[in-house]
């Protein structure tokens, strides 16, 4: 056995993120407009109901296969490698949008969903939730996260279908429809 | 990056009209002192070092509901975390490699074409898991202000010089054993406004990833002996002292080079894992444990 370690804390990402995180192409997993690509939005909303301009979000995503992905390239982008993560900052108006490809299930009869991370100014530290795609209602019924939580928390973290065929996903860090954030721990 | 970096640092909108006058005056009749801040900071304090004797678990991470960093205030969950076992995609780490990281973004005092004023520094160390294995290959990022306390953000409106030599940003892919490395500027003090007269200590922005997308971290490292420590509602998010104490640097003087640049030593510790290793992934003989 080896010895366990304290973890390092977190900081917040502060506000001047700016120049340093975002890259060319971080939100698009896949070209816009490839076939089989999809886009996947939100808001990101503060306790007030305001949308806050200072967030940044990561996405990390089996493939539409329900294959985790190991491949290099997602900070240099090529337009054909599909690396499964993807980071995207909000922008003034608290709207991100990601093109991405729905996930397939992990293995049969699994719910597929979006692992996220989420940074921002004022957030202390990291959050981590989940997108779960809408349509297998039988795999939602089932997904051992979703069925611990009350039904009007659940739908936090299923994202509406849109008539594109993209998703739509918004976050709200506190109050009314508080979006549930994970601990992993 | 670095082209794009030099146009963008280039054009007029990265320098704001300077405005170091209005700068300087309180920009709200009823902003608060440090003395407010310090009072609120110190209350939290005392009231966590009574949980603790009275046999309270020492919290390892910062608190999302810290008032006293003001911006907080409306952006912490109110419910607390839901506990989940991380499942598939979660127990796997997105993967970077030298295709996506240049070797020379290591170096943030080469990107431009003369040398950045300030204080050459090494900043040096490893990236460990919970169970002390090292992080290897995976991505480091940084970001940080210039020596005068100024970030190349189009928002940073803080009156102290730009210097065309610094942005500020690094990354670089930890090595076989965790290890990583960048050779950049000792960033100042930078004012916010948070409350009156409030300064954040010295720090560098650090973003980490880890075997699995659960020990993903962005955090800050500080410098050893930074007065601002006390004072500063950020740092102060974590409240116990040995927790605050893994965010500083240790001046380690056989990292300094000669005549060249001083050496900070920082290890980062990332949680978990949480997956069970195979042998493959198993460093020796310690894997098969759960």
């Amino acid at each position: 056995m080896s010895t366990k370690l304290v973890p390092t804390p977190g900081q917040t990402v502060g506000p001047f993120y700016g120049y340093a995180l975002p890259f060319e192409k971080d939100n698009e997993l896949l070209a816009p407009g490839s076939p089989g690509s999809i886009r996947l939005q939100g808001t990101v909303y503060d306790g007030a109901g305001h949308t806050i301009p200072d967030a940044i979000l990561e996405i990390w995503q089996p493939d539409a296969g329900g294959n985790v992905v190991q491949r290099t390239g997602s900070l240099v982008r090529d337009g054909y490698t599909f690396t499964g993560w993807g980071r995207g900052a909000v922008g003034n108006s608290g709207v991100f949008t990601f093109t991405t490809v729905n996930p397939g299930p992990t293995k049969p009869g699994a719910a597929p969903f979006i692992s996220v991370a989420l940074f921002a100014r004022g957030l202390t530290n990291r959050l981590f939730t989940r997108i779960y795609l809408p349509e297998d209602t039988e795999a939602l019924a089932n997904d051992p996260l979703l069925s611990s939580l009350d039904p009007e928390r659940r739908e936090t973290l299923i994202a509406r279908r849109d008539p594109d065929g993209g998703l739509t996903w918004d976050i709200r860090l506190q109050g009314e429809g508080e979006t549930v954030f994970l601990d992993f721990q | 990056m670095p082209e794009d970096i030099t146009a963008e640092l280039e054009s007029e909108e990265l320098v704001p009209p300077a405005e170091p006058k209005a700068a300087h005056q309180p920009l709200d009749k009823a902003i608060e002192s440090q003395a407010d801040l310090s009072a609120e900071i110190n209350a939290i304090g005392e009231t966590y070092q009574r949980a603790l004797k009275d046999g309270g678990l020492p919290e390892t991470q910062p608190r999302l509901d810290y008032p006293p960093y003001r911006s907080s205030i409306l952006r912490h969950p109110t419910k607390s975390l839901q506990h989940a076992d991380p499942e598939t995609i979660e127990l796997y780490s997105p993967a970077f490699g030298h295709q996506d990281v240049h070797a020379l973004e290591s170096d943030l005092t080469i990107q431009h074409n003369g040398e950045p004023l300030g204080e050459r520094i090494i900043v040096a160390g490893k990236v460990l898991d919970g169970d002390g294995r090292p992080v290897a290959g995976q991505l480091v990022e940084i970001w940080q202000a210039n020596s005068s306390g100024r970030y190349i953000h189009k928002r940073d409106q803080h009156p102290a010089p730009i210097d065309p030599n610094f942005t500020g940003i690094g990354r670089c892919i930890t090595g076989p054993d965790g290890s990583y490395r960048f050779v950049t500027i000792k960033p100042g003090a930078y004012p916010w406004k948070n409350h009156l007269n409030a300064w954040r200590p010295a720090h560098i922005h650090f973003s980490l990833f880890g075997t699995e997308f659960t020990q993903r971290i962005i955090t800050q490292m500080y410098f050893p002996g930074d007065q601002l420590f006390p004072l500063d509602p950020i740092y102060q998010t974590i409240v116990d002292q040995d927790a605050r104490d893994r965010l500083v640097a240790t001046y380690d003087h056989s990292l300094t080079e000669p005549e060249w640049a001083l050496g900070y030593n920082w290890d980062i510790v990332l949680t978990g894992p949480k997956r069970t290793w195979t042998e493959n992934e198993a460093l020796g003989a310690e894997g098969d444990e759960e």
